[in-house]
């Protein structure tokens, strides 16, 4: 009895393991001629929830800096940034992963636009911020479902 | 900017956001047949192409409230600064009346800082100055600094210059204080990793969601902001942009504060003083 308890634990630890390994860390973010082409979780991401975080002041705030007819329903819309619509035509999805994870890795060091997965390089970021990203691996599969979705 | 385009030709939704953008149309500012210039002249070698007080920027409704005393919320601390003012305190049992006459007294002081203050060792704000006066002539407990007694009172001392164009020293002991705060005004910060510079220089005239970015100038301080429903110091403002880039703030009256301040106060020199002005 005792061994089939230890081996099930042994089993459960390798199977959370694995999971957690699945993610990507911000770290190891592997970028290729400014595209990220694989999924930070291996998983395609949900544009529903992606439409969400878009939106939200305490994730994406997307929305702070860029307009979108898609969210005609918010009522103030950014103009620090380019306006959105279309841009799942314009760019691929490892272009737009890339945008999302660290845009300066895309646009160069002198953009505004956050780095919404990257913990590395930043200073003075508040106490209660430090070591984390803006957005979860899986958010960022989320609102990069949901910007490819925008199409004219 | 791939889709500049398309930002101009977004339809009517985009247009709508967009003359809000413009709310800087120009309007005076004119209080009690006073007119108050809310743009300076650029000298030469001057980040800012131009320079414009934040006043110009703030919606018509909160503009208004500015243009009437009676109108203005922050006059109910100036009354309460009023009745401070002859309320005598401390070992010395006297009031800043008693020492000091009217508060027109101090006309001109506003203008002035921060200025080098040679006992501090470092440039003094009005809060250092009031509370130093508050200790060593007056012998009472200092006020914290965002605390209602001296929010009040720098509206009140404030108010004494209003009109007069900011022309703080920036020679002296004052050019290395100033360029520390350049060095801070420049930096990025915060999880988000954007500098004071990217919003208020880069950025000014842009909508950033529901607000409309400013220069981000002190000349109106301190403030009467509607969404704190009170009057707010300089120093508090920029803990709140330092909060909103998720940055870990300076403290109030500290160093990196005090440069910060000078070196703001350099960029709006030739604006006139404000206080107290009205926000959002
Ligand atoms: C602080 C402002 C700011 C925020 C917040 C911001 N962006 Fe951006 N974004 C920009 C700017 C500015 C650019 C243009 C690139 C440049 O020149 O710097 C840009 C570019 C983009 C582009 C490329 C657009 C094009 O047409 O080329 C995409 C896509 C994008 N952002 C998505 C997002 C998403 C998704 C979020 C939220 C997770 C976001 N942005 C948050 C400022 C911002
Ligand atoms: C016992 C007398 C006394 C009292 C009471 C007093 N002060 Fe002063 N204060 C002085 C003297 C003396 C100075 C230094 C000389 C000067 O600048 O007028 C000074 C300086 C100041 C200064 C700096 C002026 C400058 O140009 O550097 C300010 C501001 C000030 N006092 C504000 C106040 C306020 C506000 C109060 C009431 C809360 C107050 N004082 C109460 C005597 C007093
Ligand atoms: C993400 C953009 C952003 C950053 C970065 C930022 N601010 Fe602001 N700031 C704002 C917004 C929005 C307001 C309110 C609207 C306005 O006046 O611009 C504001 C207001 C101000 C005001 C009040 C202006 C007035 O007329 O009432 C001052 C002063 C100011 N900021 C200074 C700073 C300083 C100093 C820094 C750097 C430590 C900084 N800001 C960083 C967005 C920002």
């Amino acid at each position: 009895m005792k061994a089939i308890a230890k081996t099930i634990a042994a089993a459960t630890l390798l199977i959370s393991g694995s999971a957690v390994a699945g993610v990507v860390a911000p770290g190891n973010v592997q970028f290729v001629e400014a595209t990220v082409p694989v999924s930070l979780t291996g998983m395609a991401g949900d544009p529903a929830k992606g439409r969400k975080w878009f939106t939200n002041r305490k994730l994406g705030n997307c929305l702070a800096c860029h307009a979108n007819d898609d969210l005609s329903e918010e009522q103030f819309h950014g103009e620090i940034g380019p306006y959105l619509q279309g841009v799942g035509d314009t760019y691929s999805e490892g272009e737009l992963r890339a945008i999302v994870i660290n845009s300066k890795e895309v646009f160069g060091e002198m953009t505004i636009m956050p780095a919404f997965y990257k913990t590395e390089g930043l200073n003075r970021v508040a106490r209660k911020f430090a070591g984390k990203t803006i957005l979860s691996a899986e958010q960022v599969e989320d609102i990069v479902a949901y910007l490819a979705t925008l199409k004219e | 900017m791939k889709r500049t385009v398309s930002l101009l030709v977004g339809g009517l939704f985009c247009s709508a956001i967009s003359t809000a953008a413009i709310a800087d149309d120009g309007r005076e500012l004119v209080i009690d047949g006073q007119t108050i210039a809310t743009t300076a002249p650029v000298p030469d070698d001057h980040p800012l192409d131009e320079i414009i007080s934040g006043w110009r920027f703030r919606s018509a409704e909160t503009q208004a409230l500015q243009m009437d005393d009676f109108e203005n919320p922050a006059f109910v601390a100036i009354e309460y600064a009023e009745e401070l003012w002859e309320t005598p305190a401390g070992a010395s049992n006297q009031s800043c009346a008693d020492c000091h006459g009217d508060a027109d007294s101090f006309t001109g002081l506003r203008a002035k800082l921060p200025r080098w203050n040679e006992e501090m060792g470092k440039p003094a704000t009005l809060e250092m100055l009031i509370n130093a006066s508050i200790e060593t002539h007056q012998g009472a407990k200092p006020w914290k600094w965002e605390s209602a007694e001296m929010l009040a009172m720098t509206a009140l001392i404030g108010l004494q210059s209003r009109g007069m164009a900011v022309a703080m020293e920036t020679d002296g002991p004052m050019t290395d204080w100033i360029k520390k705060g350049e060095e801070l005004y420049y930096t990025r910060i915060g999880q988000l990793d954007i500098a004071c510079a990217n919003c208020h220089e880069d950025n000014y005239g842009n909508m950033i969601r529901a607000d409309h970015l400013s220069q981000g100038q002190v000349n109106g301080f301190p403030v009467y902001r509607l969404k704190w429903g009170s009057l707010g110091s300089i120093h508090r403002r920029f803990k709140g942009c330092m909060d909103q880039v998720r940055a870990e703030p300076y403290k109030r009256g500290s160093d990196e504060f005090i440069a910060l301040e000078a070196y703001v106060v350099s960029r709006g020199m030739g604006l006139s003083v404000e206080t107290p002005s009205v926000r959002n």
